[in-house]
């Protein structure tokens, strides 16, 4: 058992390894505009907030839909916050009002910052908001965020938002600096190596007591709290966590897209992150991570080519700009048709299921035994 | 006679304008098994249910060990150590045995390796089954579960809320012999039950309660040969 456990940790430490270095050397080889950069960059974003919005929908079973709020939280504090004060002061970014901040900060305190916001946010919302129940909860939260992303578009908010105008020039992906030296961090390794440190830490989390207090509010609020688990402060603590972690997935794709504005993250972008924690499996980790660069991947790689005109075959005229999403609405459909429990459901990614899949890919001989066994039980 | 562990004083439960429990008082005596029989509805899983923790009295007094434990939350009494295994067994379908039973020791925080021993013995098919999903057990064993994850806490009082229901006669019988046992070993066991025949023929002391009051009180054995409770609750024949 434990020398087992041993190999399956060492495993996944030279998986994680080889992963970082195959990423270090495509970030040399490859142009830096590459489509596969922005697939890898925002499918890593993606899968921090979809795993952190798995933690609260299908750890804790809280159906919250205010990611999206969260990310606008986190986003807006980081770009403020590592904005330099030069650049406040001056009409470049801040044109019509005068920036009330005059301070800035390093990127990684920066980063912490944007969490710590969304996370307080998440607190004081969380004390009226958790005491509701499923459908109710998801009505409340997709509300919050929409009311966050009308205030931080409220021009009296101006001076500290920039109102409904854009917020750049803060530290964005290629303006990160390797420590010590003017050479720039490969901006790819660092998103993989935040949002890494960042599922690990959830991870780590539901694999805890505190998780599998989670795991049993879920599965019965009534036996849970006769167990002597407090459920509010269980609720308000997975909140509050899952939202620090949307905060800082939310700096990220700040980092990732050069600028952010308010109007950009609506309740749709929820909806993505919702439709990845299903696909992956609610309540897998590992589920969510693979869902959503599958995800990021279709819609914006994959399926391009569906957009050309130039590859319609004679007689054909289906082909053309918007038809991609077209197919990509279908290819969801028939996913969550087929495999209503996502990749993973509820299971997570092993080495031995690995093994096991590479033995026997699609079940095949497991169905046979499986049936063999049926026959000699009826007939016996 | 041996020292009181939980005293229950004109306890009053009312659920909207209804009041389910209508000024209970008992007493449950250190090492005892003590059972509330009565229909559906008198009052009985209120009771227990305030008793926990997990709805406020309007009134009356519930004392543990000497000390008032009235309106107290569920976290508190549990670390009293008073349990509750709850109507319906309500284990956590998704988690495994073993995670079921690490649940039920959560406001722990020392040890659980013996305790954890001390389950299986009592109940080796949870051993079997340790890495099973708590939802694919059956229902006997999910009420093994359910006993075992209580226990968990190390409770000097178990509360147990009908653990018969819909249950085969014999599997009721196996988890009533476990009772006795789990009691012989130093927990006191405050139980309900509509199977009055099985819970009296248990019981040291037993009450029988209607609409939301105690009719009857006497030792288990008394009831039983009870010419009202024979008539209203063992067919009488």
């Amino acid at each position: 058992m434990e020398a087992a456990k041993k190999k399956e940790v060492l495993f996944t430490v030279l998986a994680i390894a080889a992963l970082l270095i195959v990423l270090i050397v495509l970030e040399q080889v490859l142009p830096t505009t590459h489509i596969l950069f922005t697939v890898l960059r925002k499918g890593a974003i993606y899968a921090l907030v979809a795993v952190s919005m798995n933690l609260l929908n299908g750890f804790t079973g809280l159906f919250s839909l205010g990611q999206a709020g969260f990310m606008l939280i986190g986003a807006y504090t980081y770009a403020i916050f590592t904005m330099p004060t030069a650049v406040k002061l001056s009409d470049s970014v801040y044109k019509y009002y005068d920036c009330a901040i005059h301070f800035d900060m390093p990127l990684i305190p920066a980063l912490l910052c944007a969490g710590i916001a969304a996370a307080i946010f998440a607190a004081l919302i969380g004390l009226p908001v958790l005491r509701l129940k499923s459908d109710y909860l998801a009505i409340a939260t997709l509300g919050f965020a929409e009311i966050m992303r009308a205030i931080f578009q409220w021009d009296t908010l101006g001076p500290v938002t920039n109102g409904a105008n854009v917020l750049r020039k803060y530290i964005d992906l290629t303006s990160i600096k390797l420590p010590f030296s003017d050479k720039p961090f490969p901006p790819t390794l660092f998103v993989f190596l935040v949002a890494g440190i960042c599922i690990a830490v959830i991870m780590l989390l539901i694999n805890s007591s505190y998780g599998r207090a989670f795991k049993a509010i879920r599965d019965d609020e009534i036996a849970a709290e006769a167990m002597g688990i407090n459920l509010f402060k269980h609720k308000e603590m997975s909140f509050v966590i899952s939202s620090f972690f949307a905060g800082i997935g939310g700096a990220l794709l700040a980092m990732f897209q050069y600028t952010v504005q308010a109007a950009q993250f609506k309740s749709a972008m929820t909806y993505e992150i919702l439709l990845i924690v299903v696909i992956g499996g609610i309540g897998s980790v590992t589920g969510s991570c693979i869902s959503s660069f599958l995800f990021i991947a279709c819609s914006e790689w994959w399926l391009r080519f569906l957009d050309e005109a130039k590859y319609n075959l004679p007689g054909m005229n289906i082909l053309r700009s918007g038809f991609r999403k077209v197919v990509f609405s279908v290819i969801i459909m028939v996913i969550v048709l087929f495999f209503s429990k996502g990749i993973m459901g509820d299971r997570e990614l092993s080495w031995k299921r690995i093994g096991a899949f590479f033995k026997d890919p699609f079940g095949l001989k497991r169905k046979k035994k499986l049936a063999a066994e049926a026959e000699v039980s009826g007939n016996g | 006679m041996s020292e009181t562990i939980l005293k229950i004083n004109d306890l009053r439960v009312k659920y909207g304008g209804i009041e389910a429990v209508k000024g209970v008082s008992f007493e449950v005596p250190k090492g005892e098994i003590v059972t509330l029989v009565g229909a559906n509805g008198a009052g009985k899983s209120s009771t227990l249910r305030a008793i926990a923790g997990l709805v406020k009295p309007q009134g009356g007094k519930i004392e543990f060990l000497g000390e008032d434990i009235t309106g107290k939350d569920p976290t508190s009494i549990v670390k009293r150590g008073i349990t509750l295994v709850p109507e319906g067994r309500r284990i956590f379908s998704d988690l495994t045995v073993l995670e079921n039973l690490r649940v039920g020791a959560y406001l722990r925080k020392d040890d659980l390796t013996d305790d954890i021993n001390w389950v299986y013995d009592l109940f080796p098919r949870l051993k079997e089954r340790s890495w099973q999903a708590g939802g694919t057990l059956s229902g006997g064993e999910q009420q093994m579960l359910a006993v075992g994850r209580a226990l968990m806490s190390r409770p000097k009082v178990m509360m147990m809320d009908e653990p018969s229901l819909g249950l085969a006669p014999l599997i009721v019988r196996g988890i009533f012999d476990i009772i006795k046992e789990i009691n012989k070993q130093g927990v006191t066991i405050l139980l309900i039950e509509q199977n009055a025949n099985m819970a009296l023929k248990t019981a040291g002391i037993g009450h029988v309660m209607e609409t939301g009051c105690i009719t009857l009180s006497g030792s288990g054995e008394e009831l039983l040969s009870n010419e009202a409770v024979k008539e209203a609750y063992l067919g009488k024949h």
